[in-house]
């Protein structure tokens, strides 16, 4: 089997965003594997530990993004590649392109991707890739059993080959979906708990190499029109409207109790007959 | 052809979400005075059950409704809905198309938006035109910068929008009878279906979505166990609000991961947020800080929560918080 892993290099989330000339401030900052991205790539460590599997990971973005690469080497990632894109413009259409051109080749089985990055958080590149790459997908995975219908007890499956029981959360209930591989499966929190990189992981990734890929090349395929049809820009970026303390509520529980329940009549948050 | 607006519908049991009504404020906004047609699809398994959605569509200001019906509807799927979406957008053309911020509009959006070749902005908190341009705002690092972005390329644009943070059309006065019918699609799936649902198991107590909710009573750390958490239900119940927590308590297992609100999880902006043993990491802040109203609770006086509270109050949240629920229950009568 063949999982392919999309990765994207985001922020700590323990990090502040700050603003500077117009753009976030990357200077000094932490950063991380996008916390979803664990999710899909623990996964697909699990499925290599269990099926014999060949883990692919790819990360588009700019130089610095090949250390969350590395780290994916690290845990025992086969192969890295990395599609060098410094522009940021967050064009997710561009992304999918990118991610699509270099996929279709592989074949792969699987794609795992997280839900969304906690960066831009708009959780629509994996999705754009699935619809280009005319593939179904899954999204907010729970739990995941790959196996064939006999296999996963499915009765009726329209399919022959190797399906994915997906457990998905749909606003906190759960719902179970079966789709033929290959699909694009994405991860929620709560899939699994990631591994850290073991020390002789780290040192042997040091070694491995890293496969560059250039948009340049990647985009001849890709219609002009298509990219300039689908391009959204940013005008502006400012801090969140700032909030300061508010009032400390005095006295003793019952009273702080009453305090706060009148002053939420008073400035209309709860009316006064109940919600 | 005149411009219309496609906004793509959902229901939560029987009713419309708010979300989608919502949506139909957002389109009169996109209109911005022209002349033009507001059109809402809508998929589910009752054409009946449909039609009566269709006609309070029709009251909040749609034109046409676009039904889809059958079982493979049921529940909604991305996946089932874009076959019908993209007949009816290769006929309208529209301007814009609208959908909500939720798990179904969040996984619809980006397909269309790669099948059309079409930009997306997700997520968007609020709309402003300026020359005839319009500028759509959305939080990025869950709401610690927020961007403006602006369309480039030709229509259609897809945009999705957080539920909560924009005016849902108003219902019309008029008593005109409606003479809209929905037009009912029941297409025949040729080719084998994308996803077989095989179950769904509710395990929400409440049927009021975080992400929707105007009051929302998170716990954290401090609440110290799933027991801890029946408290903070017991107030969301007098509130009509749902239960969120931090990621110390989803971690702790004290409850599911689906209710963690922060960076990691999700983004919420209720009218009322109450963080109940809820140190205030940054993470945490994230999801919760553009809530119109934050009232704090926690022992520790110290606890960087306070610093973005309206209404603090330093003390046990077993004691505060059964008293603020016995407080509201006064209220009712």
């Amino acid at each position: 089997m063949k999982i392919v892993v999309l990765m994207k290099q985001t922020f700590d989330t323990e990090e502040k965003v700050e603003i500077s000339n117009g753009s976030i401030e990357e200077h000094g900052a932490k950063f991380v594997i996008n916390p979803y991205d664990e999710y899909a790539l623990e996964e697909a460590l699990r499925i290599k530990e269990q099926h014999d599997a060949e883990i692919i990971a790819i990360t588009v973005g700019p130089e610095r993004s090949s250390v969350a690469l590395r780290t994916g080497l690290a845990l025992g990632v086969d192969q890295a590649i990395m599609i060098c894109e410094s522009e940021q413009g967050d064009h997710s259409y561009r992304i999918a392109s990118l991610l699509a051109e270099v996929i279709k080749p592989l074949k792969p089985d699987l794609i795992l991707a997280g839900l969304f990055a906690v960066d831009s958080g708009s959780g629509s590149v994996a999705l754009q890739l699935a619809q280009l790459l005319k593939l179904p997908h899954a999204s907010a995975a729970v739990k995941l059993q790959l196996g064939t219908a006999e296999e996963l007890l499915v009765e009726q499956a329209p399919w022959s080959g190797t399906l994915a029981l997906v457990d998905r959360d749909v606003e906190g209930d759960v719902e179970t979906v079966i789709i033929p591989l290959p699909a694009v499966i994405t991860a929620q929190q709560g899939l699994n708990e990631p591994r850290y990189p073991s020390l002789p992981g780290i040192m042997k990734a040091k070694k491995k190499a890293i496969i560059e890929r250039y948009p340049s090349e990647l985009l001849s395929e890709v219609h002009q029109a298509d990219l300039i049809s689908s391009l959204t820009v940013r005008t502006a970026l400012a801090p969140p409207p700032s909030r300061s303390a508010g009032r400390l509520l005095s006295g003793n529980a019952s009273q702080q109790s009453k305090q706060l329940v009148q002053s939420l009549i008073e400035n209309n948050t709860i009316e006064r007959g109940g919600n | 052809m005149s411009t219309s607006i496609l906004i793509i519908a959902e229901q939560k049991g029987s009713s419309l979400r708010r979300v989608t009504l919502e949506a139909l404020g957002v389109a009169a906004t996109l209109l911005n005075g022209r002349s033009g047609d507001i059109v809402c699809f809508l998929a589910g398994e009752q054409v009946e059950e449909l039609k009566l959605a269709s006609n309070a569509l029709t009251t909040h200001g749609a034109n046409h409704v676009y039904i889809a019906a059958g079982e493979a509807h049921q529940p909604l799927q991305a996946l089932t809905s874009l076959p019908p979406l993209l007949s009816i957008i290769q006929e309208l053309e529209p301007e814009y198309i609208i959908a909500g911020h939720t798990a179904y509009g969040r996984e619809l959006a980006p397909r269309l938006a790669a099948e059309l070749k079409a930009g997306y902005i997700a997520d968007i908190t609020s709309i402003e035109e300026s020359e005839g341009q319009m500028y759509f705002t959305r939080p990025i690092y869950a709401g610690k910068a927020f961007e403006t972005r602006v369309f480039q390329g030709s229509s259609p644009h897809i945009v999705t929008i957080r539920p909560n943070n924009h005016e849902p059309a108003l219902a019309a006065d008029s008593i005109e009878p409606l003479n809209v019918e929905p037009i009912v699609i029941t297409e025949q799936a040729d080719a084998p279906l994308p996803s077989i649902i095989k179950k769904v198991v509710q395990r929400m107590s409440s049927s009021i979505d975080l992400t929707e909710a105007e009051v929302v009573i998170a716990g954290g750390r401090g609440v110290r166990g799933s027991d801890g958490f029946k408290l903070l239900q017991a107030l969301a119940d007098e509130l009509g609000g749902a239960v969120g927590a931090s990621r110390a308590a989803c971690d702790a297992g004290y409850c599911d991961y689906s209710l963690q609100i922060g960076q990691t999880g999700k983004v919420v902006t209720p009218q009322l947020y109450i963080a109940c043993g809820i140190s205030g990491a940054i993470q945490h802040l994230a999801g919760m800080s553009q809530s119109r109203m934050i009232v704090a609770i926690n022992k520790d006086s110290d606890a960087p929560i306070f610093s973005i509270a309206d209404y603090g109050i330093v003390g046990d949240l077993f004691e505060v918080v059964p008293l603020l629920t016995a407080e509201l229950k006064a209220l009712q009568k």
